[in-house]
């Protein structure tokens, strides 16, 4: 055991919203400590992949040990876990938040409260923590410390009197976090080292040496090398191979005891088997106050994913798959379209999830891939009373057979500087959004706004940031799910329908979805030899159609006496390109015009 | 029409002279401009070698039809063309009826040169007239006017035995209507051949910068179909319809030569940068030669001739080539030889959508055609029977 009193054992998040510092800050933070040696020092440490690094957010729940001399004479453990300050991994940072008794807020002075910084400063407080605001980026020339702690207090309701002020960059007060951590966080809860172990799986990921690593935060009794432990929500037994603590190098020690953080491995199959908020606990002698117990990870937006090249299709199966390993959350099943061939239906925690598997699918894998519309999980109530739900427009059921349909809504809000307002509140209006709340905190309105999840996957965040020039800061929560007067739009090419391109749509936003995509497809789709018609319908009913008139000329004039040759070549491209094409009825609709149509901007 | 698949393409020698006087804005065709003169001995030389070596690919053949393209073949003295002509006789077997074309420029037209050229054998000219309105013919960027043009085209009737003349239509701004009277006036100029070619831009060409700095507008796709269908009728009232995509003749008039090429038959390609297609070893290969001039001139006379790649072609190259060129003509393929070459049918499916669109139509009971509406769009017809 390694031999920290409680109360010299700190362990703590850090919540901000994207880009206010908070990576910065934990460089900081293990720099001062000594944790790494300088030539040890990259930036970002935390953020493991390269996604993490580039688009600066943490996908996966990440620790590290702090070894700190404070002012008081005294030494003190400092843990800090680091958590995806994302909506889409609400559940996973809540867990986080979990493991922790107190959080830093920190707040970037020159630019305020956002949307994000709500979102989690919400979590923690919803975990009990105690919390410490730190403005950020005090060195910049347009930081307004005091404005932003106002702002603190009035849309936070924070008491920000007390908020220190750094500069994570240039180190200026980070040294006063590390006291502030010390004296203002509380330890750890009173926890019994003789008591059966509890513990709680704060996360795990897929490591190419030590297998499934296991992140987590003992409560009480004792967690030793050797061990059998015992998963209460999923039942499975395992053998501890190895404890250790991340410094951030994985440092083996002999156990763990009550308010200490630290991993395990215990020969674990797959990151699958393990459960985001599960209880540990000792095989022989077991807990009889198991933690709230973990929630199943629930995909909420869905959709298709199919090789641009159909020989890809193994190479695809293979890398869902081994995201799958490192990601449970995520999940697969095989799909066949007509338009797009074989590929995967992929179910997501949110749009951003999606984007991230997508692109590692891309970056990691060099992966050429189709992605349909993303899709929300409906709700189909049937006239026998049963329910089903609905995670791909294709597989709706005959009409006749629905009685209603429900569809998943979010909580939204909205932060941005009043001049957009207006604009904003005509998107959110547009998208059937119904107010439920408007403040303002200086010249920022604070928006919050009910709306249909489909409505938000449908472009609305690039609209967002396009209207407010990248100013407006959005997070959402999952509420609740409401009937909706939904309707299925088919796309139909000569006739024929699409699978690929059909969706669920409100009744009253079907006009113009369908208009715009029969547009879209207009331009898309080459001329043939016939006129096409494209259409969109609801039912029987055509609600949208374009033509695509048919060729008029294409004939080469001349002829380059015997030289035949570059004529067949020609051809043999013009028949390569029509490879890449899948038939519709008479038509041929080229992979690039569904890659393009489904693009979800309008 | 079993008529087609029993007719004997023929075999056919072409020669390529790569010289013009000055390039044409819109050319793309193998040809240069050279300040010196062309040593035309040194030249006549080295087409007599690389004939002699492409006879022993050949083996004895009997010559259908013998074409000295360009470029501007006229530019060669008479001599010059009499040592080809002789050249290929002692080669391969000439008939006495075999068809000899010369292409010639207005420009470069006197009479002295045209009777030269009939004595040494030439008895068919093809001369780029290109336009009937001096404007057009500056546009162009041609060296004759339109006097020069119609001067060469009588003495041309006076010399040979057949003539046949080019002219570019779907030139920027022309209207159905001015082309139709332009076309009228050339037709009454006319032998019994005509070849009407719409104007291309073609990559690397003058016009084809000219058109991507926005300088040069060509009539888009429903003008150019005006177009050609005004010139298919108005060629069919006038006694000279269409035979071929671009080209018109009365019935027997036909270009022998061309006919070989879109038939698919045999030929043999001299000079620089020509192409054969010729049966050797009971398969179809593919020839070609070396494009600039000197360069072919060195490794012909190192070496015994120009020829820089050849290739056996595939089933599918052979059937796609045969599609590609057959289609063209008005009296279209004959399926069961497309079986042959390609060792499957075309698709039914293929056939029954075309038809129904009323692009093609059968022939007899195993000949396939592009009908007048799908002659318009025969290269996305081809495209579609072809894979
Ligand atoms: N000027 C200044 N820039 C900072 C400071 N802290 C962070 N940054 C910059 O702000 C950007 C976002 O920081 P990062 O730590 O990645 O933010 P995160 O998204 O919260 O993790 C980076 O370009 C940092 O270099 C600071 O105190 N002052
Ligand atoms: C091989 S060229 C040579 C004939 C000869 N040198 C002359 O220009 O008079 C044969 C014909 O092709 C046609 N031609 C050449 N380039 C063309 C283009 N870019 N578009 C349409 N026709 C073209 C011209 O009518 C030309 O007469
Ligand atoms: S004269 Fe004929 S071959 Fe020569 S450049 Fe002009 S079009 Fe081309
Ligand atoms: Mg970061």
């Amino acid at each position: 055991m390694t031999k920290t009193p409680l109360s010299r054992i700190r362990n703590f998040s850090i919540v901000a919203h994207i880009d206010h510092g908070k990576s910065t800050l934990a460089d900081r933070l293990i720099q001062m400590t000594g944790s790494l040696e300088h030539r040890e020092m990259k930036e970002q440490i935390l953020d493991a992949m390269d996604i993490e690094r580039e688009r600066g957010i943490t996908i996966k729940a990440n620790t590290v040990r702090l070894e700190y001399d404070a002012r008081d004479g005294q030494h003190y453990v400092l843990n800090l876990i680091d958590t995806p300050g994302h909506v889409d991994f609400a559940y996973e940072v809540s867990r986080s938040l979990a493991a922790c008794e107190g959080s830093l807020l920190v707040v970037d002075a020159s630019q305020g409260v956002e949307a994000q910084t709500l979102a989690n400063v919400y979590q923690a407080l919803d975990n009990d923590h105690e919390i410490v605001p730190v403005l950020n980026k005090v060195d910049l020339p347009a930081a307004e410390p005091e404005r932003v702690k106002q702002q603190i207090e009035d849309v936070i309701g924070l008491d920000a009197s007390n908020a220190l002020m750094i500069s994570a960059k240039t180190g200026l007060g980070v040294e006063d976090v590390l006291e502030a951590i010390v004296h203002r966080l509380p330890p750890p809860r009173e926890g019994e080292a003789g008591d059966p172990l509890k513990a709680l799986l704060v996360d795990s990921w897929y490591d190419a040496y030590l297998g499934v690593i296991v992140l987590v935060r003992v409560i009480d009794g004792v967690l030793k090398k050797g061990q059998t432990v015992r998963m209460l929500g999923t039942g499975a037994k395992y053998q501890v191979d190895r404890v250790g603590v991340i410094t951030p190098k994985m440092v083996m020690v002999e156990s763990l005891g009550p308010g200490e953080i630290g991993f395990i491995t215990a020969s674990i199959k797959e990151v699958a088997d393990t459960r985001v908020g599960d209880t540990i606990t000792e095989e022989k002698r077991q807990t009889t106050r198991p933690l709230p117990g973990f929630k199943p990870a629930q995909p909420v937006v869905f959709c298709g994913l199919f090789p641009v090249d159909a020989d890809d299709f193994d190479d695809l199966r293979a890398a869902v798959g081994k995201l799958r390993l490192n990601d449970a959350s995520f999940s697969y099943e095989m799909e066949s379209s007509a338009a797009l061939g074989f590929g995967f239906r992929c179910g997501f925690l949110g749009l951003l999830h999606l984007e991230i598997i997508q692109e590692r699918l891309s970056r990691e894998f060099d992966l050429d891939l189709i992605a349909t519309a993303p899709s929300v999980v409906y709700r189909m109530n049937l006239i026998n009373g049963e329910q089903i739900e609905l995670h791909n427009p294709a597989d709706m059921p005959d009409v006749m057979k629905i009685a209603s349909i429900e569809e998943p809504w979010i909580r939204a809000t909205i932060l941005t500087p009043d001049e957009h307002l207006g604009a904003i509140l005509k998107l959110c209006q547009d998208r059937r959004g119904i107010q439920a709340d408007l403040s303002y905190a200086g010249s920022r309105a604070m928006l919050v706004y009910d709306l249909p999840l489909n409505e938000v996957v449908f472009d609305f965040y690039d609209r967002l940031k396009s209207i407010s020039r990248g100013y407006a800061s959005f997070d959402y929560q999952l509420t609740d799910y409401r009937e909706g007067d939904l309707v299925k739009m088919s796309i139909l090419v000569n006739a024929e329908p699409v699978d690929a391109l059909s969706m669920l749509v409100h009744r009253s936003q079907a006009d113009k979805r369908g208009r715009v995509m029969c547009e879209k497809l207009k331009d898309l789709i080459p001329q043939h030899l016939f006129k096409i018609p494209i259409q969109a319908a609801i039912g029987g009913k055509v609600i949208a159609r374009e033509t695509i008139s048919a060729l008029r000329k294409d004939v080469t004039a001349k002829c380059y006496g015997g030289d035949v040759t570059r004529k067949r070549k020609l051809l043999e491209k013009q028949k390569e390109g029509k490879k890449r094409m899948r038939q519709f009825g008479k038509v041929e609709i080229p992979q690039e015009a569904f890659i393009q149509a489904l693009k979800m901007s309008d | 029409m079993t008529e087609i698949l029993d007719r004997d393409p023929g075999f056919g020698i072409y020669v390529h002279w790569p010289f013009c006087a000055a390039k044409c804005p819109y050319c793309d065709f193998n040809s240069h401009v050279r300040h010196q003169p062309v040593d035309q001995v040194r030249f006549g030389a080295a087409f007599a070698r690389e004939l002699a070596t492409m006879r022993q690919r050949t083996g004895p053949r009997e010559v259908t039809s013998i074409f000295l393209g360009g470029g501007t073949p006229s530019l060669m003295d008479p001599q010059t063309v009499g040592g080809i002509l002789d050249a290929i006789a002692a080669e391969w077997t000439v008939p006495q009826n075999v068809e000899i074309t010369l292409e010639a420029n207005p420009s470069s037209v006197e009479a002295d040169r045209f009777r030269g050229y009939r004595m040494a054998g030439v008895n068919r000219v093809s001369l780029g007239v290109q336009a009937l309105n001096d404007k057009d013919l500056r546009f162009l960027g041609r060296l004759h006017d339109v006097s020069e043009a119609l001067h060469a085209i009588e003495l041309a009737r006076a010399n040979f035995p057949r003539l046949s003349f080019d002219l570019i239509y779907a030139r920027p701004g022309q209207t159905v209507e001015d082309w139709s009277r332009e076309l009228e006036r050339a037709i009454s100029y006319a032998a019994d051949h005509l070849s009407l070619y719409q104007l291309t831009i073609e990559q690397g060409t003058p016009f084809f910068a000219l058109r991507a700095a926005g300088k040069l507008s060509v009539p888009g796709a429903e003008q150019a179909a005006q177009l050609y269908e005004a010139t298919q009728a108005v060629t069919a009232a006038q006694g000279l319809p269409a035979y071929e995509i671009s080209n018109h003749a009365k019935s027997g008039a036909e270009s022998r030569h061309n006919l070989i090429y879109w038939r698919y038959g045999e030929y043999v390609g001299v000079g620089p940068g020509a192409h054969g297609r010729f049966i050797e070893n009971g398969q179809r290969i593919v020839t070609f030669t070396e494009r600039v001039p000197e360069t072919w001139l060195d490794l012909v006379e190192r070496k015994g001739q120009g020829v820089t790649g050849g290739e056996t072609l595939s089933r599918v190259e052979e059937a796609d080539e045969f599609l590609l060129m057959g289609l063209r003509l008005v009296e279209g393929i004959n399926l069961v030889r497309f079986e042959k070459l390609a060792g499957r049918p075309l698709e039914p499916r293929r056939i029954a959508v075309l038809r129904e669109e009323g692009l093609i139509e059968p022939v007899g009971n195993s000949g396939l055609r592009a009908t007048p509406a799908g002659m318009v769009v025969l290269d996305a017809v081809v495209a579609d029977l072809a894979r």
